[in-house]
């Protein structure tokens, strides 16, 4: 599946703040085509925070985002696939049905369901409703969500969790054939992956010193 | 385009396949309307005469029962995240899936209307009119349930905080809703202005509740 465009995402001294309490501030990066970006840090460090922020879920307490290489005025949320910690599976649905509404809606008419059906090796599956399915299959349901439509920036919180080793290696391909397309991935993780990570950007080392 | 309609055909889809909400909705309201004549006697007269309330004020409270599945199921599961990432803007997300309330549960209510008004002895002659207003009138029901619903959004056991949010706002589509009914009440000849005033809620919180709604779903999210 190609992209349909690339683009470059960067932050600008960016902050969070979860209840009064600052998480993070001055954050800035900048990602091109085909970079990917680690963030790591202990728990409560602002990692799913940072996640949702670039998602466009969270305000940012300052700084701004910018893109470049997409239409001026879209915002970054629809650039970009999120995998957070939810699945978004609707469990009265098959996993076909489930897939095939998202290909639908973040696709918007481009939309791959075969190729998502495929991605994670849930063809076999593919009729059977997704309240059946175990933990790490309805992580695969999710991560596949990632195929149903082409979308240049990756957000990806902690993906591997609830898989096994041969599944974790898959979406370790998966997250580098993306970049070698020219997408972006921005992966917060504790399972060592085969990526190479550009940048790596460890959050709350100030409080952990 | 083709991702609103995917919405909804997914949200009309779920109520079907899930079935307990639009049952639920059905069954409160037979129940309601079926022990209001054991409690006020066999009066037939009087009941004719309260039925057009009766019905109104059973349908409001049944599609109330099921207001809180408007967002509370997609919120939960993480949907309402990936939503808001999608290509619509999250007013349109969330007029949609009032649009689908209505389909999936003002619409089964406004065709349970007129079999429950027999019970209540309703002259047969009202029914048209009966139908029309309600009819015109559920749509402002479902998307004023929906900013009730996407205020509520996360804290537990919020039915009853959703009930007091929107029941006020649901008080000139009753007036209007019993009054297009009941032409003797308001005097002769009369069913057709409080049948625009319904229209005219309906247009106004179509326009309005989704922006309403999406204000309350960005603070839920974060």
């Amino acid at each position: 599946m190609q992209l349909p465009f690339k683009v470059s995402l960067s932050a600008h001294d960016v902050a969070c703040e979860r209840g009064g309490r600052t998480l993070f501030q001055g954050l800035s990066f900048t990602l091109a085509p085909g970079e990917a970006l680690l963030v790591s840090g202990p728990n409560g460090a602002g990692k799913t925070s940072l996640l949702r922020q670039l998602a466009g879920l969270l305000p940012l307490a300052a700084g701004h985002l910018s893109v470049s290489g997409a239409e001026a005025d879209t915002p970054v949320a629809e650039l970009c696939h999120a995998i957070g910690h939810l699945n978004a599976a609707k469990t009265a649905l098959t996993v076909r049905e489930n897939l095939a509404f998202w290909a639908e809606f973040l696709g918007d008419g481009d939309s791959d369901l075969a190729g998502a059906l495929a991605a994670f090796g849930l063809e076999p599956l593919a009729d059977f409703p997704a309240g059946l399915l175990s933990a790490g299959q309805k992580r695969k349901l999710a991560l596949s969500r990632l195929y149903a439509a082409p979308r240049p920036v990756w957000l990806l919180d902690e993906p591997s969790v609830s898989l096994d080793v041969h599944t974790v290696t898959r979406l370790d391909a998966a997250i580098r054939d993306h970049l070698k397309k020219g997408g972006i991935a921005i992966v917060s993780t504790h399972v060592p992956l085969k990526t190479a990570f550009d940048h790596e950007l460890a959050l709350g080392q100030e409080r952990a010193a | 385009m083709s991702a609103g309609l995917a919405l909804l055909a997914r949200d009309v889809r779920l109520a079907w396949r899930e079935g307990g909400a639009v049952g639920v909705a059905l069954g409160f309201y037979l129940i309601v309307v079926v022990i209001t004549p054991l409690g006020l006697g066999p009066d037939l007269n009087l009941l004719a005469r309260i039925a057009p309330g009766i019905l109104w004020v059973g349908l409001l409270l049944a599609a109330l029962l099921s207001a809180g599945r408007i967002f509370d199921n997609d919120y939960e599961d993480g949907t309402l995240d990936v939503l808001a990432t999608g290509p619509l803007p999250l007013s349109v997300v969330a007029g949609l899936k009032c649009l689908a309330h209505w389909l999936t549960t003002g619409i089964p209510l406004v065709l349970l209307a007129p079999v429950l008004g027999l019970l209540l002895n309703l002259p047969m002659g009202t029914f048209p009119s009966l139908m029309l207003a309600m009819l015109a009138g559920t749509p402002a029901v479902s998307f004023v349930a929906g900013i009730g619903a996407s205020l509520t959004l996360g804290l537990r056991r919020s039915g009853l905080l959703l009930a007091l949010l929107v029941v006020p706002l649901y008080v000139p589509i009753l007036i209007f809703g019993v009054s297009a009914v009941t032409p003797y009440v308001s005097g002769p000849n009369s069913t057709w202005p409080p049948f625009f005033i319904l229209c005219a809620l309906s247009l106004a919180s179509v326009v309005l509740a989704p922006l309403a709604a999406a204000a309350a779903l960005r603070t839920a999210l974060r």
